[in-house]
């Protein structure tokens, strides 16, 4: 929290805010010679993601105060352009997360989002790592399943671990509270305490084969062994998460059940269910061409290139200067 | 007694974890890319001093401590039992020796020291930063020798032993800083 008496200044310095444009005008350049067009959608929309781990800000921009919410990213709407034949298309975008807060966080963040239809996950993942490269400079480049990494880490099998073992080693950090906590809930917390630390030290290393449960709005397959895992991948450089990318689904049917599983979960905890995007599920029963998408954090890349560690480092104001 | 949700986690925010009474140091928001976000939180035990470290499911709450620091008075030691007032209430508060512990070296009577009261008992004891207490052992002071360096160990009417410069004599009175148990300088002879 900046101190009273200089909490107008900026949390960048001017030298930051420097290299920081230099960085958008490096990513820009990559997509120009890849003839990929920039596009610019709704940050205010009247729909939102419905995923119960998402919490979007909302908003009130009509005389009637009808509801509608900042976008946690403009994944929706980018996916209408592509399905009305936009061809490959990316955005700088600020992007909403309500209460999301701390050193890798800031409830509004910049959000490098991008589409290449014809593409799948492993060749969309080289196109990161080729942007990537170009704005921190080359690094070793790996690829391990989820599932691998969890083994190696945890010690335990994430498919086939009953789920006492998985609360047991879980209890070891989290103490008691895990007695209530779901599987899916154990997975992430034994993999954010025991594998994420150590990804991506000194190299790119991206991570793909989630669990189905975590797919979002990926396409789901089976393993070589049979599990039932998402078609995407996420990308750390130094410990840090800083881009989730989509073998993007296509069935606008298995969506609508998605969101509305999703919905089921908020409304079991007593939340509102967000309304689902009929125009986006329209689009998709349209057609969507089958496509890879991604999404990069801008903030943290630049924290990356810098090699500083808190995200307020790298705003002109971080939320607490706002 | 208030709840406090994750995102209250302030440090010095005053919880109950597992029974104790905790203060919390520190909280670091991870969040994976796509699932549940936790809150890894560092807290010390107010009872035992003990550092924990602790993950919590953002959102999660705990109980606050009803704890609070006070300036008391220390009165005096039976033996037993250490004896504290509230200067302005007249309130006495009495505290064994596990939970004085080291703070019991540099404590004279009549001194002001910072305790923490949790449901109204003595929790833990914090000497102030600087004591100035009487030397009443140590090897004859070199009158004069103000300028070598040297130190010898000298033992202070509180119990405590601390370095101190070779000119001084037993009946000295010292100021000495309580967190790092160093001599600061001669106050009196």
């Amino acid at each position: 929290m900046p101190r009273a008496g200089s909490a107008w200044r900026p949390g960048a310095t001017l030298a930051t805010l420097r290299r920081r444009a230099e960085i958008l005008a490096t990513l820009r350049a990559f997509f120009a010679a890849r003839d990929v067009l920039e596009v610019d959608t709704p940050q205010l929309g009247p729909v939102t993601a419905t995923d119960p781990l998402l919490a979007s800000v909302p908003a009130l921009p009509w005389a009637d105060d009808t509801r509608w919410f900042l976008q946690t990213s403009p994944e929706f709407a980018m996916k209408r352009l592509l399905a009305a034949g936009s061809g490959p298309i990316y955005q700088i975008a600020h992007a909403f997360r309500r209460a999301e807060h701390g050193r890798l966080h800031n409830p509004e963040f910049s959000m490098l989002e991008w589409y290449r239809p014809g593409f799948d996950a492993a060749a969309l993942a080289a196109e990161v790592a080729e942007l990537v490269t170009a704005v921190i400079g080359a690094r070793e480049v790996r690829r391990d399943a989820w599932g691998s990494l969890f083994r190696a880490g945890v010690g335990l099998d994430p498919f086939t671990a009953g789920d006492a073992d998985l609360r047991a080693a879980a209890a070891r950090s989290a103490g008691d509270t895990v007695r209530g906590w779901a599987r899916d809930e154990l997975l992430d917390l034994l993999f954010s305490e025991h594998v994420e630390p150590q990804l991506g030290q000194g190299c790119l290393q991206f991570v793909d084969a989630f669990p189905a449960a975590r797919a979002s709005l990926a396409r789901t397959l089976n393993d070589a062994d049979g599990h039932r895992v998402a078609d995407r991948f996420e990308l750390f450089i130094d410990g840090c998460e800083i881009a989730n990318g989509y073998h993007e689904l296509l069935d606008a049917g298995e969506l609508r059940v998605r969101m509305e599983a999703d919905n089921a979960v908020r409304r079991a905890r007593g939340e509102e269910a967000i309304p689902v995007d009929e125009r986006l599920l329209a689009a998709m029963a349209h057609g969507l061409p089958p496509c890879a998408g991604v999404a990069l954090g801008v903030d943290r890349l630049v924290m990356i290139a810098l090699g500083v560690r808190d995200i307020d480092d790298v705003l002109a104001f971080s939320a607490p200067r706002a | 007694m208030a709840t406090f949700s994750t995102n209250e986690f302030k440090p010095g925010l005053k919880v109950i974890l597992d029974g104790d009474p905790c203060s919390i140091l520190e909280n670091e928001y991870v969040k994976p890319g796509k699932g549940q976000a936790f809150n890894r939180v560092r807290l010390r035990n107010l009872k035992n001093g003990r550092v924990w470290e602790r993950t919590f499911k953002s959102g999660d709450t705990l109980e606050g401590a009803d704890a609070v620091d006070k300036e008391l008075q220390y009165l005096y030691n039976d033996g037993e039992f250490w004896h504290f007032m509230d200067p302005e209430s007249f309130e006495q508060y009495t505290a064994s020796n596990d939970i004085v512990g080291d703070a019991g070296q540099w404590l004279k009577e009549q001194d002001f020291c910072t305790i923490t009261l949790w449901n109204d008992a003595p929790l833990s004891v914090t000497p102030p930063n600087f004591v100035e207490i009487s030397i009443v052992e140590t090897d004859p002071g070199l009158r004069g020798d103000t300028a070598t360096g040297g130190t010898k160990p000298a033992k202070l009417a509180t119990g405590a032993v601390v370095r101190v410069p070779l000119f001084l004599d037993i009946g000295d009175v010292v100021r000495v800083d309580t967190r790092t148990g160093e001599y600061m300088n001669r106050v009196r002879s």
